[in-house]
């Protein structure tokens, strides 16, 4: 255990660069610089051929076109072989009719999992837990979720992250709790006295000087 | 290799590649929208078919090699 807590070391952030990668995967060989100007979403699962990691696989296809055109890619991680998730990728299409069309990194000698921080051996000492991280074209860490091994991710929520992050960066604002697509957003804050007593006339609908919304 | 089979002959995504490149120079973003095939693709699939010297590097450019020709002729028939 100790050994392994050693070697976790540093746990990346939000805001940090997302640490650089070389991988194996189901699409040959791939650095996280391919990956530039993009969105991605690098997450991680416990093992191939589990059930939860199956439905999730299936769920993470169904809104991979919903992601394409927010412009994000999918990459997939375990500490399993390509062979294993070639054989598993062939199995979940065999059986569901459902074509995984992510790639997926095999990550044997666990060198991406411990520079992101995926194993947690409280969970367990050799599988990944699953985790996302939301990283943006600027391969900035912008967002990372952990789930424990028995709970498999919400899908709707992932979009959710998504589309208020582009919101955020594009109009400046931020999303509130429960926000959608549509829904008021919030204005930042005021910095001074003077903006705080101006923000009032400025026709938000506002709750006080310190919580603005409107309308995109 | 995802573009270069082990019996040395280019896959179906590398072909795609090599046919972008028959035109001259190119970018990873054209050769993305010419291939139909994702970005991040595009550029490992070019470092691989560079490694392979089937197409070389000019600045930010690819161009399809003369091997690269040949490879895609021999493909094509």
């Amino acid at each position: 255990m100790e050994e392994i807590k050693e070697q976790i070391g540093h746990m990346p952030r939000i805001g940090e660069p997302a640490p650089a990668f070389e991988a194996v995967t189901t699409h040959g060989k791939l650095k996280l610089e391919d990956f530039k100007g993009s969105w991605l979403i690098l997450f991680s699962h416990p093992a191939d051929f589990t059930p939860v990691c199956t439905t999730e696989f299936i769920a993470f296809t169904e809104i991979h076109p919903e992601l394409q055109k927010r412009g994000v890619e999918l990459l997939g991680l375990s500490v399993d072989s390509v062979s294993s998730h070639i054989a598993w990728a062939r199995n979940v299409e065999e059986k569901t009719k459902v074509k995984i069309p992510f790639p997926i990194i095999a990550d044997l000698n666990k060198e991406v999992s411990l520079a992101y921080g995926m194993i947690h051996p409280g969970q367990s000492k050799t599988e990944t837990v699953r985790c996302v991280f939301i990283i943006d074209p600027n391969q900035i860490i912008r967002t990372i979720l952990y789930y424990p091994l028995t709970t498999g991710r919400n899908m709707d929520e992932i979009l959710r992250i998504i589309d208020a992050l582009q919101t955020t960066d594009k109009n400046a604002v931020a999303t509130p709790a429960n926000w959608r697509p549509g829904d008021m957003v919030v204005v930042p804050p005021p910095n001074t006295q003077e903006m705080a007593e101006e923000r009032l006339k400025q026709g938000y609908e506002c709750t006080d000087w310190y919580l603005c919304k409107k309308k995109l | 290799m995802a573009c270069i089979s082990p019996d040395g002959k280019p896959t179906e995504s590398g072909s795609k590649m090599l046919r972008a490149l028959q035109a001259g120079l190119k970018s990873p973003e054209e050769i993305s929208n010419e291939a139909g095939l994702p970005l991040f693709r595009v550029r490992s699939g070019l470092r691989e078919l560079t490694e392979a010297g089937l197409a070389s590097q000019k600045g930010d450019r690819y161009e399809l090699s003369p091997k690269g020709g040949e490879v895609l002729g021999a493909s094509s028939t």
